[in-house]
């Protein structure tokens, strides 16, 4: 079925049409050069973008796969989660396709988008594997049997791991995004610098909260970074560069140790990762590794497909409408919503 | 008036103190830098407003707005450290939030003090060291 996927949920725009499972176009407009100056994404920007992005995006998306509106059989939309005005402007533009065209639309959870994405490159991945879905928003691993059938193992319970590579570049003043930009500065310093330790939620649970085994804490991390920065007085080249390739060292350790040891406890196939931070290089050498000596078969997709874009969404959509499962015009966009709870 | 942490876990109990006495409708500006407390503070407050243990109090950052309901009083977490200018609050539909009947909370509120009620709670939060931090209720 040619299905056309909108995402607009946080600072990228992006628009796409697959037949099958298979990718004919995908756009993205990316707004990091306007939210640089601000060292995060702004809303109103943000909205204020998507919103001029869109249409060029879906012409251009239709012309590369050379159709028009009237080959497509289904449009799909991320609904949840992320900022609401930015949300909305792909809900709109995706209603009013729907409507006019007469096609089924389809609400798509961008965290359900991320957990497939391997799909789109692989084909095919293994089940049941462990997906991780690691982003500036999100730090999840879930437990997934097949399409649609998820279950959260672990989250962060408080910074996101892509939050903390966000705060620590500000930090150190390398800049927006910080996935990046810490990623660049790394590869001249030394990993072994400085050691963080892990959190350990054992002996020191947060009161209120019911754990699962496989949560993750980023906080305490971005803290200590802070305090090896204010206490150093020479801040040279050296030392900024050895800090934050500790840093995002100790953070890939982290991930890739928790999605491992979910992988053996729950008897997985295969690990899987997606989401902005799974475009590092670090995190990415360091699964291979670590899932090649367990012999675990691991799917990492590359890094167009770990970022945002709208073929997952169109995937998604494409498997749910064959599903017959489609959403109506009620369809609203939702700022928090998780998946596999 | 001032009082010492020395560890996120007594941060979590000052706030549950502090929490008992909430009636609903309060708003809470939390200010201070990155890592003194303040999400941790807000996990506190979850956890006196008998918000479900499943539902996880998480930095806002990068969703801006937080809700976490299902407990005696409902609890809005805010973030503006991302916002780059006041009229965006706005945009994220913040007046229906500050006059609801549940609690609200807002960390790096001092980004547009001018845009918040006069009635706030005003908290600040300071790193006196690795682990302590001098929470000061204005």
């Amino acid at each position: 079925m040619k299905i056309l996927g909108i995402e607009s949920s946080c600072d990228e725009t992006a628009v796409a049409i697959i037949d099958s499972g298979k990718i004919l176009s995908s756009l993205i407009a990316t707004q990091h050069d306007v939210h640089e100056r601000f060292g995060g994404v702004v809303p109103e920007l943000a909205s204020r973008r998507h919103m001029e992005n869109i249409v060029p995006l879906v012409s251009g998306a239709l012309q590369e796969a050379s159709m028009d509106l009237d080959d497509i059989e289904g449009i799909a939309v991320t609904n949840a989660p992320g900022l609401v005005g930015s949300l909305l402007v792909g809900i709109s533009m995706a209603k009013g396709i729907a409507y006019s065209k007469n096609l089924p639309l389809i609400g798509v959870n961008h965290l359900e988008g991320h957990l497939n994405a391997a799909m789109l490159e692989f084909g095919n991945v293994p089940t049941p594997y462990v997906g991780l879905v690691v982003s500036g928003g999100h730090t999840s691993l879930y437990f997934v049997e097949g399409f649609g059938k998820y279950r959260l193992l672990g989250a962060t319970r408080d910074d996101a791991a892509g939050e903390a590579f966000d705060k620590v570049a500000k930090l150190l003043e390398l800049g927006y995004p910080g996935g990046p930009a810490i990623d660049k500065v790394s590869v001249n310093g030394n990993a072994k610098a400085f050691s963080f330790t892990k959190p350990q939620f054992s002996n020191r649970t947060l009161k209120g909260v019911t754990p699962r085994e496989f949560d993750f804490s980023f906080s305490g991390i971005k803290t200590a970074v802070l305090h090896l920065y204010k206490k150093q007085n020479d801040l040279s080249k050296k030392f900024i560069s050895d800090l934050a390739a500790s840093f995002q060292e100790s953070v890939a350790k982290i991930l890739v140790d928790q999605l491992i040891a979910a992988a053996k406890t729950s008897g997985a196939e295969a690990v899987v990762i997606s989401g902005g931070v799974a475009a590092n290089r670090r995190l990415r050498s360091l699964l291979k590794e670590r899932a090649d000596t367990e012999k675990l078969k691991s799917f990492i997709p590359s890094m167009e497909f770990c970022t945002d874009n709208a073929a997952m969404i169109a995937y998604i959509g494409e498997r749910r409408l064959e599903l017959g499962d489609k959403s109506d015009f009620t369809l609203n966009a939702v700022g928090n919503q998780e998946i596999g709870i | 008036m001032k009082h010492l942490t020395k560890s996120p876990e007594e941060t979590q109990k000052l706030a549950e103190e502090f929490a008992r006495n909430l009636k609903g409708g309060e708003i809470i500006l939390l200010n201070g830098d990155l890592g003194a407390g303040k999400t941790c503070f807000v996990q506190g407050l979850a956890s006196a407003l008998d918000i479900p243990p499943t539902v996880y109090v998480r930095s806002p950052t990068f969703a801006l707005i937080n809700e976490y309901l299902g407990g005696r009083l409902s609890l809005y977490h805010f973030d503006f450290y991302r916002l780059g200018d006041p009229s965006e609050l706005d945009s994220l539909g913040i007046e229906e939030y500050l006059f609801s009947d549940g609690v609200t909370a807002i960390e790096w509120a001092d980004k547009f003090p001018d845009e918040l009620p006069e009635n706030a709670i005003s908290i600040n939060f300071r790193v006196i060291d690795e682990n302590s931090r001098e929470i000061n209720f204005l």
